[in-house]
């Protein structure tokens, strides 16, 4: 066979998982292009201009998960990823102003001496058996019932770092594991505020509320990507979350990586049962022995590559792979910086949260349920011009919030209520920070609807589906096909929609790389 | 809405049960996909040698019916089916299976051809959301039309007779799984060349009005020909001669199984016929292809059994001692004069040319006894009368 593939892979999408799966590859050796479809690279992790010398990050505004082997195997900080801020300490804002701050173990603010104590046990507690779960955001999920040593292995490790907990532990584990975060917090803590903090840490980015049954587990999975790359906590890069894009770039390019941006797919090109090829938009065909799509997976299947090379169970179970987001994203430029009752500077460099107790949470939930916003949201709030003058003019800060819960599909659609839904998220954080609304220059808001058309994510969620026991692990994306491959030989995932998920982590990337490199070295022998 | 709970739900009548219950003279009835089906009208034998030397009428209706169309109907069922159906005319019927992702087989059935965008596939079990999730990306409608086609099997010698007294111009050069038009006083009536008893035969399909008209008139055509209504029982042993197999008494639907093992791709039936790796995709295929490599784990055979005693749920031994398989239908037949069996035998074992042992248990007036027969595998079907295949159709 003639071959003329100029590169052994063609990665669709250039977000963080695309380009840390193409520096994994171009660092073998292997011959790699990105493709992405906007003009610029770094999907839901880039900075957007939302006025005049206002930098906001688009999506993510923290960087926490970072998987350390991405940081040191693609040499980030070489090329460029420093951080403006880290340990950022979480700020659970109190209406009236007694608010508490929990940095590490420590808990500052009028807090009951029992409950200082009971956190500490508590997250000590939760960090080891994150731990435990950390070595296997970082692999292949098994396959069940697979032959291979390698599933056998993982499996093996899996029940082992569990039972190496030791059997207290281990018990406590598996009492804990598909318990509701509400009721956990309920049996150890008594302050109110701490409760909502931690709640709603349990289920940012999740379709869950306090109360809902697995609120433990997506916790313990948000602490296990927190655990490692946790030395550094929270933290912010300089230049914004758009800094960890383009040291990715950097990376990959320095490693010998192609990357085309402005380069839209219209489909993968499936010849003879095999991803030969891709077609972009503009009619040119790339033909290439591996397409690597970090689009979410419905968007890889029923858009690129299409039911027809698909079996109906498979299709099926895509189909149903919860993609639904509903959380929100508001960024507003102002003119000066925010005051908040209470709070001076410094505490404004933290991550300040709006979730004063548990109920409220779960209220803000419950409108979810039946397509409705939260009439009261819970908020995530950054404000990176307190660490990194550079991103706002003369003055002026960014102030960055995720806003929970904003289902996807609103009753009436999000272009009748979009507006409205911005000044209640505004008028909920100047409850917190008075005087807030005369200080906007611009602000943006990004709805589930509108981070699915501009960042081309089905059903706009920041992980690209759930994560819920259901879709997790070897369940990810779908039960059968959670090794990055995919029933088209050729084809492989390397998105946010395959284990371990999304969160700027870049795990997804990484062990999608490693399996391609390890299947072409079984290929390459025989 | 009904609320009664399954069990309270009477059974459906077929368009046919006005004749059919009148005609019922040992009241036996069965469940069959909802509704109640004769089992024996008078007497097994009876019914069955009317099949065989003359000519009998069988209720289909309870068949669950689909019909398929939209732009995209050939390369739907091309994509639903593992044969490729690009090779089946208009106005053509061709048997079929279609599997799960699995390569297993979630049932069989016939394919109507009705045009170049139309077709009717008939089955055994219901699988309309198996049939619309497979057509997501594809521009068709799936429709379950069960209840408005009204079904009547004309088989045996004297079928084609039958329907020449009906003055049906050119019936008798209908040919094997063919379509053809027709109409009983106004209402359109279609008539396909095919049949479940491997004889000369044909089947009747009407819209449910019609249905009553249409079974006065065959009897009265038949009248002279010994046209018997028959039950569900002597079809069953029709077919088994004919060597067809049954979903859900020779293998399990794949969706129904609950054990994994249980499921069987279509090679496992000795189906590989109907399985076509060059037509492109089609829902199965990347595991029918492992297991192409691999081999099937079972494979399904007819026996030639010693002896007269019908081998029902017989397990097949080799040498007396090791199991290799069992007996799923089973008969002594009458016309082949032969002790015969469909059975599933661990794939190592049918290829054997001897010793295989069918262990039979007879009841002998309330004492269960133990025999074992020698058997051998023998070509399907046990009987292939030529006035299966022969256009024109004889008259017997």
């Amino acid at each position: 066979m003639t071959d003329d593939r100029k590169y052994g892979a063609i990665i669709i999408g250039g977000g963080h998982n695309g380009l840390v799966c193409a520096g994994f590859l171009a660092r073998a050796g292997q011959s790699v292009l990105v493709v992405e479809a906007a003009d610029r690279l770094g999907g839901a992790a880039r900075n957007a201009e939302i006025a005049p010398g206002y930098t906001a990050p688009s999506c993510a505004h923290i960087l926490h998960l970072l998987h350390p082997r991405v940081r040191a195997k693609l040499k980030l900080r070489r090329h460029g990823l420093k951080l403006a801020a880290r340990r950022m300490p979480t700020v659970a804002l109190d209406p009236d102003g007694n608010h508490l701050t929990l940095g590490g173990k420590r808990i500052t603010g009028s807090v009951p001496d029992e409950d200082a104590r009971s956190w500490r046990r508590l997250r000590k507690r939760l960090l080891r058996m994150a731990g435990a779960l950390h070595p296997f955001l970082g692999r292949t999920p098994p396959r069940l019932g697979g032959e291979s040593w390698q599933d056998r292995l993982t499996l093996a490790r899996l029940g082992l770092s569990l039972r190496m907990l030791g059997k207290t532990e281990m018990r406590d584990f598996l009492r804990i594991v598909n318990m509701n975060a509400a009721d956990l917090l309920d049996d150890e803590l008594s302050d109110d505020r701490l409760k909502g903090a931690l709640a709603f840490d349990a289920v940012l980015g999740t379709n869950f509320g306090p109360r809902s049954p697995g609120s433990v587990l997506t916790w313990l999975y948000r602490l296990a990507g927190e655990a490692k790359g946790g030395r550094r906590g929270l933290a912010i890069p300089e230049g914004g979350m758009g800094a960890v894009t383009e040291a990715l770039a950097a990376s990959a390019l320095a490693f010998g990586a192609d990357i085309r941006t402005g380069t839209p797919v219209r489909r993968i090109v499936v010849e003879g049962d095999r991803a030969t090829a891709v077609e972009l938009e503009s009619g040119t065909v790339l033909r290439t022995r591996a397409v690597i799509s970090s689009a979410d997976p419905k968007t890889t299947f029923l858009d690129l590559v299409g039911p027809e090379h698909l079996d109906t169970g498979f299709l099926r179970r895509v189909r149903n792979f919860r993609t639904n987001g509903l959380a929100a994203k508001l960024n507003l430029a102002l003119d000066e910086l925010p005051e908040f009752t209470g709070l001076d500077r410094a505490a404004l460099g933290g991550r300040l949260v709006i979730a004063p107790d548990i109920g409220y949470v779960e209220r803000a939930f419950d409108h979810s349920k039946y397509g409705e916003y939260s009439a009261e949201p819970a908020i995530e709030i950054t404000i990176p011009t307190v660490h990194d003058a550079s991103l706002a003019p003369g003055g002026g800060h960014v102030l960055s919030a995720v806003v929970q819960y904003a289902p996807r599909d609103l009753k009436g659609g999000w272009d009748a209520h979009r507006d409205a839904f911005a000044d209640h998220a505004v008028a909920a954080i100047a409850r917190y920070a008075p005087g807030l609304a005369e200080r906007i220059v611009e602000r943006q808001v990004l709805t589930p609807a509108d981070i699915e058309r501009e960042f081309r994510i089905t059903g706009g969620h920041w992980h690209h589906g759930d994560l819920a026991i259901d879709q997790m692990l070897m369940l990810r994306p779908v039960p059968g096909w959670a090794q990055y491959e995919a029933p088209v030989a050729g084809l492989y995932l390397c998105g946010a929609g395959a284990h371990p998920g999304g969160g700027v982590m870049g795990a997804a990337g990484m062990n999608a790389a490693q399996r391609i490199l390890a299947t072409r070295k079984g290929e390459d022998a025989a | 809405m009904t609320t009664k709970p399954l069990y309270q739900e009477p059974l459906l009548e077929t368009p046919f049960h006005a004749r059919t219950a009148s005609l019922n003279q040992t009241n036996e009835w069965g469940r069959w996909a909802g509704y109640t089906t004769v089992n024996c009208y008078t007497d097994l034998a009876t019914e069955y040698f009317a099949l065989r030397h003359a000519a009998t009428l069988f209720d289909v209706s309870p068949m669950i019916k689909y019909r398929i169309a939209g732009a995209d109907a050939e390369r739907y069922m091309n994509r639903l089916l593992t044969r490729d159906i690009r090779k089946l005319k208009p106005d053509r019927v061709a048997y079929a299976v279609w599997c799960n992702d699995d390569g297993k087989v979630l049932d069989d059935g016939t394919v109507f051809r009705l045009g170049e965008s139309e077709f009717l596939l008939y089955a055994q079990e219901r699988h309309l959301a198996w049939l619309q999730d497979s057509a997501i990306g594809y521009d068709v409608t799936v429709e379950d039309v069960s209840e408005s086609i009204a079904g009547l099997a004309l088989q045996g010698p004297l079928s084609a007779t039958v329907l020449k007294a009906m003055a049906f111009d050119g019936i008798a050069d209908l040919k094997p799984f063919g379509i053809a038009r027709y109409d009983v006083s106004g209402t359109p009536l279609t008539v396909s060349r095919t049949g479940f008893t491997g004889d000369l035969g044909y089947e009747l399909w009407i819209d449910p009005d019609g249905a009553l008209e249409l079974w006065d008139r065959l009897m009265a055509a038949g009248s002279l020909h010994r046209l018997t209504p028959i039950g569900s029982q002597a079809l069953n042993l029709a077919r088994i001669e004919a060597g067809f197999i049954q979903t859900n008494s020779d293998f399990v639907a794949a969706d129904h199984a609950v054990r994994p093992t249980r499921p069987r791709s279509p090679f496992e039936l000795g189906l590989d016929w109907l399985v076509d790796f060059d037509k492109g995709h089609f829902v199965g295929r990347r595991a029918l292809l492992r297991e192409r490599e691999t081999g099937p784990r079972y494979r399904l055979v007819g026996l030639d059994i010693e002896g007269r005693k019908p081998a029902h749920d017989a397990l097949i031994y080799h040498g007396k001692a090791r199991q290799v398989g069992m007996v799923t239908s089973a008969m002594w037949s009458p016309t082949a004069k032969r002790n015969i069996a469909l059975a599933t035998l661990d794939a190592a074992w049918a290829e054997r040319e001897d010793g295989l042992w069918a262990e039979i248990y007879v009841n002998k007036e309330i004492k269960w006894e133990k025999t074992a027969a020698r058997c051998r595998i023998v070509a399907r079907p046990f009987f292939d009368p030529p006035r299966r295949r022969a256009t024109p159709a004889p008259d017997c």
